[in-house]
């Protein structure tokens, strides 16, 4: 039988504590820039001007065929070049940097699909209405269908932040220590990466599950 | 690092690469070997086992049910990269015959693979289940119910009647799965497989030629992407039900 060896953890605790702070930092700032541009995108994909809703498109394709990990390796070459010819030598982690742009645009293109999806499944009636009222195509757009979609799309948007709060775990790639990060190397460090990486594990799970029961209690409040 | 973007050198792919194996081209194309044979092992593994537990999860018995839920909600709320660790570092050690036999009685890049294919397998298995499971139930319960009446037993209903059709109603959720593994399988670099992104890596790290590298594999991955993508709607036609036009009924 395998000896377990729990004894790191305690030690590590305020350390994996920061490390999830940072891990929720990344999933914030993603879903914040991601929501916003994912509706930019998900609005323009919809236009009627060509060209727009080509490039919109492309965005979207583009990103959807590349793996998380090809992404974040882009950014954290292309950011940290754009820095320095820009400003010159930086003075902050310029790996936490290109986290935040990789995610931001990656998550874009998830939540500009789901944002599509909903603006759809508001009605067109509701369109014509607010048109025939006199509103402009911009004010039925901000006063009228988003705030439908949204309410609908809700459950959707927070499965896809529970799958991006997995995801930021995919920094590893990059070297940045989130709370995946800071478990591995605490677990590498005392030779306890057995007993660290379940842990870490088990932390993903009751997050994760927890926040799910949520959204499926939401959904059926939503729903009634 | 040099310049942004000015002077990109695409004549690094025909020179010899580091290890020796040939050009960089080849080099590279080692990579998308590996990672087409970790994606399709992937796939047919978690192919069966998503079928599984997709047919645990419409079973009556409360207990296979809840069993095949248990293995879904596992699978899902873990990060995939968590899990790959877990197939590669703990499994090996915390199982006492088969661990030992695994470390030491095969060479590297075979233990990246088989974790590499399992972590995959399984995780993929648990989005499958969910999709056959809906699958199934779109169907509703006249088809099981006829296929009782007519004598068949459960095994043969599912086996007969309600898993061809229900197939051929997901194909396109399966199709986008199957590109989901595809994306996914560049995890595996991470246990230093030798996979498409982590040849870009090593690509990169040797020659200082980052963006050729970066562009080339991007490329590849979209490539892959179309051709699956052709290949399934393809299939998609071949296999089309009259009466059930995708997704729903």
């Amino acid at each position: 039988m395998y000896a377990y060896d729990w004894s790191s953890i305690p030690g590590a605790l305020p350390y994996l504590y920061q490390g999830m702070v940072r891990t929720l930092q990344i999933t914030g700032v993603a879903i914040a820039l991601g929501v916003v541009l994912g509706t930019l995108i998900a609005v323009a994909r919809l236009s009627k001007n060509s060209i727009l809703s080509n490039l919109a498109a492309l965005y979207v394709n583009g990103f959807r065929s590349v793996p998380l990990v090809m992404v974040l390796l882009w950014f954290y070459l292309l950011v940290p070049q754009l820095i320095s010819s820009l400003i010159g030598h930086p003075g902050f982690d310029i790996r936490l940097l290109s986290a935040f742009v990789a995610f931001a645009l990656f998550e874009a293109s998830y939540y500009a699909e789901i944002i599509r999806a909903g603006i759809q499944s508001v009605s067109g009636g509701q369109v014509s209405a607010s048109l025939a009222l006199g509103m402009t195509g911009g004010q039925t757009m901000r006063l009228i269908v988003l705030p439908q979609a949204f309410r609908r799309m809700i459950p959707l948007l927070l499965t896809q932040a529970i799958i991006l709060f997995q995801d930021t775990s995919l920094v590893y790639v990059i070297g940045l220590a989130e709370f995946f990060g800071v478990a591995y190397n605490t677990g590498n460090r005392d030779g306890t990466l057995v007993e660290l990486l379940l842990f870490a594990g088990a932390v993903y799970f009751v997050i994760c599950f927890g926040a799910s029961m949520l959204v499926r209690v939401l959904q059926k409040k939503f729903a009634s | 690092m040099g310049t942004l973007l000015t002077g990109l050198d695409w004549s690094i792919f025909f020179q010899p690469a580091f290890d020796g194996s040939g050009t960089y081209l080849r080099f590279l194309l080692v990579g998308l070997e590996w990672t087409l044979l970790l994606s399709i092992a992937a796939w047919i593994l978690a192919f069966v086992v998503g079928s599984i537990v997709g047919v645990l999860r419409t079973l009556p018995g409360k207990l296979l049910r809840g069993l095949g839920a248990v293995y879904v909600e596992i699978f899902r709320n873990v990060p995939l990269l968590v899990q790959l660790f877990i197939w590669y570092f703990v499994l090996p050690e915390i199982i006492p015959v088969f661990g030992t036999w695994f470390k030491q009685g095969l060479n590297p890049l075979l233990q990246q693979f088989i974790s590499g294919v399992f972590c995959l397998g399984f995780f993929t298995a648990a989005r499958v289940a969910e999709q056959v499971r809906s699958g199934i139930n779109a169907l509703g319960r006249g088809q099981r119910m006829a296929g009782l009446a007519l004598g068949l037993n459960p095994m043969q209903v599912y086996q007969l009647i309600l898993l061809p059709v229900a197939y051929r109603i997901i194909i396109p959720t399966l199709t986008s799965e199957f590109l989901n593994i595809i994306k996914n399988s560049a995890v595996a670099s991470t246990i230093g497989l030798a996979e498409l992104s982590r040849q870009s890596q090593q690509l990169g790290e040797f020659t200082a030629h980052w963006y050729e590298s970066f562009i080339a594999v991007t490329l590849l991955y979209g490539i892959i992407n179309v051709t699956v993508m052709t290949v399934a709607r393809f299939l998609e036609r071949a296999t089309r039900l009259p009466g059930y036009v995708g997704g729903g009924k």
